[in-house]
């Protein structure tokens, strides 16, 4: 993944999901606690699972205690990542959970949160079960689910929310469609009251972007390809906002693309209501130009849009409008991709590049450490209402661990994940994951 | 040549696009095309430019006049012509562009003619071969051929493209002919216009260099040219106009509407005519006035032209 990796990389050395557990001192690193706003050198102590001490100085005895020097180094909570197709079950050609799992684990990713758009739909129980069991086999990077907020997917009656709820469901979705329908939205959001689950909306009005592959506008014209005029996306958040402010539910907007998104929720926050928004790094790093020459990889959902509207997307992120960022880890194999624009499937992977491209926020646009580290760990956390992405002491240890200056090239092809189609292919990148613990297990150590 | 030197040579591998054409390159295939017309006009023999070359026309889309016209064109600079429609492929059996593209190429031909219905679609293709490729219409991209042949059916009749005032009419959403004559209209000199129902002009076509108008009395005024485009029934997805007889009522071609334009103004049209939607029939036939059958023929030379500035030698 590395230029300055000279040797062939190894699987058994980069990853370790055997049963044992360690005790680990991690001496002498910076230490990103987005709880308490600081940065600062300490030492950390993982005893067994969890975090046991943080403290200027931890001496201990040497032979209870694998001690690793992080000195230059930074350390923060594991990052959480919440929204990550799994191509299992159902599309394995394109991810499997242990792929995304080592995908994940290598970019410093401690807990994914799967959307339900897999091959049975995740709308019953019994998925979100098989799923935590294979994800607890491969024992890497945490696997929490999202279930269908209809069934199938098909947007005109609701999933069994409670009982998924129940075996772990962390909010509800219907992935990468909207709830068109405004009477299902409602009854949804008024539905998952009693339990306090929270729904997460893809804002986009359907019949306005019918057929659409690409942002309308000057691009899409010149190419001759189908727009999705941007407002499709605000549209539906607008309509949600009635129904949010009827039924005070929680309720959670995916990947907003758009300048009069941000607007609207920028709005919405001010006057108190109680909504929620991600983004994903090619919504703030690229613009509706990578799709020039038809680049299937830069075919997304929602599209790439205006140079107006990205620069709209940072300055949600700077005022904190936008609340977290998202890898948005859409795998798609190369007969996928590989095809007129029109054919080619939406997506692409983020996984492994989601922390130095949230980092490029700080280095290019005076985002700060912490707040930076706050968009991937302690505020998805928070949103979902998991008991991760931070550093509190008796906590199950999930940490990363990383070099913030690190300059690396994108190579796909050296990607952990199946499928290589990154919209970021070959940019210079830095700030580089080196360590991830789950549980208080080093699962991925680059050597 | 806009200060430009005259070219000996097409400078591309591939003609995919009108779009980042120099007018050098233009104006060589159109100087190429011009002789291919006059020799059409003397005989009816048989050139061997292009003696023991094989072109392969790909359609993936029905087309009676540009595959028929690649047909002749090559035959008549005696290059073997081989056709392969979508029906009787295995592109039916379901496989991929990119596998056509390789297997095809592996058969070594010197130039392939591709129509597709995809945007991008040609593009993707040339790619994946050795040889030249020609975009005989890829989705609502581009169809250069037919903006070329356009250009000499204008040239043949008003000696110059720069200065005209040129408008486009109908159905510019779907219409590669369209997007590929705003930029050779553009790059040569003229002013161009587009006039339609909003619903059937793309968001941001002004930014092509391009002045909108929604409705023919103002959209023809002191026009030199009109370009009338088939109302693409099969692409459309929703009503994007009430009815055939609203439509014609509103930006169909009839004499009424033909004098808010010059009194020479000149008609054309890429095909197949829908008559009685976006143009009368009498206007059609009426020889004068329409250009609608030298576009035809222009389109033998034009394609003659392209063949030989792309078969490598």
């Amino acid at each position: 993944m590395f230029e300055s990796v000279g040797k062939k990389m190894n699987f058994n050395n980069l990853f370790n999901n055997k049963k044992e557990s360690n005790n680990y001192l991690l001496k002498g690193g910076m230490i990103i606690d987005p709880n308490e706003k600081v940065v600062k050198k300490k030492d950390i102590l993982i005893k067994g699972k969890i975090i046991s001490k943080i403290n200027e100085e931890i001496v201990c005895k040497s032979d209870d205690y694998i001690k690793i020097d992080c000195n230059g180094l930074y350390i923060c909570p594991g990052i959480v990542d919440m929204r990550v197709n799994l191509g299992e079950p159902g599309l394995e050609h394109k991810e499997t959970i242990k792929s995304a799992c080592k995908a994940a684990a290598s970019g410093g990713i401690t807990s994914m949160i799967c959307m339900p758009n897999t091959s049975p739909v995740i709308d019953q129980p019994a998925i979100i079960q098989s799923i935590q069991r294979k994800a607890r086999e491969v024992a890497l990077t945490k696997v929490f689910c999202t279930g269908s907020l209809t069934r199938g997917t098909n947007g005109d009656e609701i999933s069994e929310l409670q009982l998924m709820f129940e075996s772990g469901a962390v909010g509800f979705t219907d992935g990468n469609k909207s709830i068109a329908n405004a009477r299902i939205m409602r009854r949804a959001l008024n539905y998952v009251k009693s339990f306090n689950g929270l729904i997460i909306q893809h804002a986009e009005e359907q019949e306005l972007s019918k057929k659409g592959i690409a942002n309308e506008g000057e691009v899409a014209t010149r190419l001759g390809l189908t727009g999705i005029p941007s407002y499709a996306e605000a549209m539906i958040v607008q309509r949600d906002l009635w129904l949010v402010k009827d039924t005070k539910c929680r309720y959670h907007v995916s990947h907003i693309s758009t300048k009069e998104t941000v607007e609207i929720i920028r709005n919405a926050k001010k006057s108190g209501i109680n909504i929620t928004c991600d983004t994903a790094p090619p919504y703030f790093l690229l613009n509706e130009l990578a799709i020039e020459n038809y680049r299937t990889f830069s075919k997304l959902l929602p599209p790439l849009r205006t140079e107006d509207d990205r620069k709209e997307i940072i300055k949600g992120i700077l005022d904190g409008t936008i609340d977290a960022i998202v890898s948005d880890h859409t795998p798609q194999d190369q007969d996928a991709k590989r095809l007129p624009f029109n054919q080619a499937e939406f997506g692409g992977v983020g996984l492994e590049t989601l922390l130095p491209l949230t980092l490029s926020l700080v280095k290019n646009y005076d985002l700060d450490l912490i707040s930076a580290i706050s968009l991937i760990t302690k505020n998805p956390s928070e949103i979902l209402g998991l008991n991760v992405g931070s550093l509190k002491i008796n906590n199950e240890a999930d940490i990363t661990v990383f070099d913030l200056d690190k300059p690396w090239k994108v190579k796909p092809e050296k990607f952990h994940s199946k499928s290589k189609n990154s919209p970021f292919d070959s940019l210079l990148v830095q700030g580089k994951n080196l360590m991830t613990f789950v549980r208080g297990r080093l699962v991925y150590n680059f050597k | 040549m806009n200060g430009i030197d005259k070219l000996k040579n097409y400078p591309h591998k591939h003609l995919l696009g009108i779009e980042g054409l120099l007018p050098n390159s233009l104006n060589f295939l159109l100087d190429l095309s011009q002789k291919y017309v006059k020799f059409l006009e003397k005989n009816s023999k048989k050139l061997d430019y292009l003696k023991n070359k094989t072109c392969i026309n790909l359609f993936f889309e029905n087309s009676t006049r540009t595959r028929t016209s690649f047909e002749l064109a090559g035959k008549k600079l005696g290059a073997d012509m081989l056709n392969i429609s979508v029906g009787t492929s295995s592109i039916k059996k379901g496989e991929t562009l990119i596998d056509t593209a390789m297997t095809l190429n592996a058969m070594q031909p010197d130039l392939i003619v591709v129509r597709h219905n995809d945007a991008g679609a040609v593009k993707l293709l040339s790619e994946k071969v050795n040889c030249g490729v020609i975009n005989a219409g890829d989705g609502p991209h581009e169809h250069p051929t037919q903006a070329l042949l356009d250009a000499l059916t204008i040239l043949s009749r008003k000696k110059t493209i720069a200065g005209l005032k040129v408008a486009i009419c109908g159905d510019i959403m779907h219409s590669r002919v369209a997007r590929s004559n705003i930029h050779l209209l553009n790059t040569l000199g003229a002013e161009v216009r587009v006039i339609g129902p909003a619903t059937l002009i793309p968001k941001e076509i002004d930014s092509l260099g391009v002045k909108v108008f929604y409705n023919m009395k103002d959209g023809l005024k002191d026009i030199d040219i009109i370009i009338m485009l088939r109302l693409q029934l099969e692409r459309m997805s929703g009503s994007f106009v009430p009815s055939i007889r609203e439509y014609f009522r509103f930006y169909g071609l009839d004499r009424e509407k033909l004098n808010y334009a010059k009194p020479d103004a000149l008609i054309l049209h890429p095909g197949p005519m829908n008559r009685g939607v976006e143009i009368d029939t009498e206007l059609a036939d009426d020889l004068d006035r329409s250009a609608i059958f030298d576009q035809v023929r222009m389109g033998v030379a034009v394609r003659m032209a392209c063949l030989k500035a792309l078969v490598k030698k």
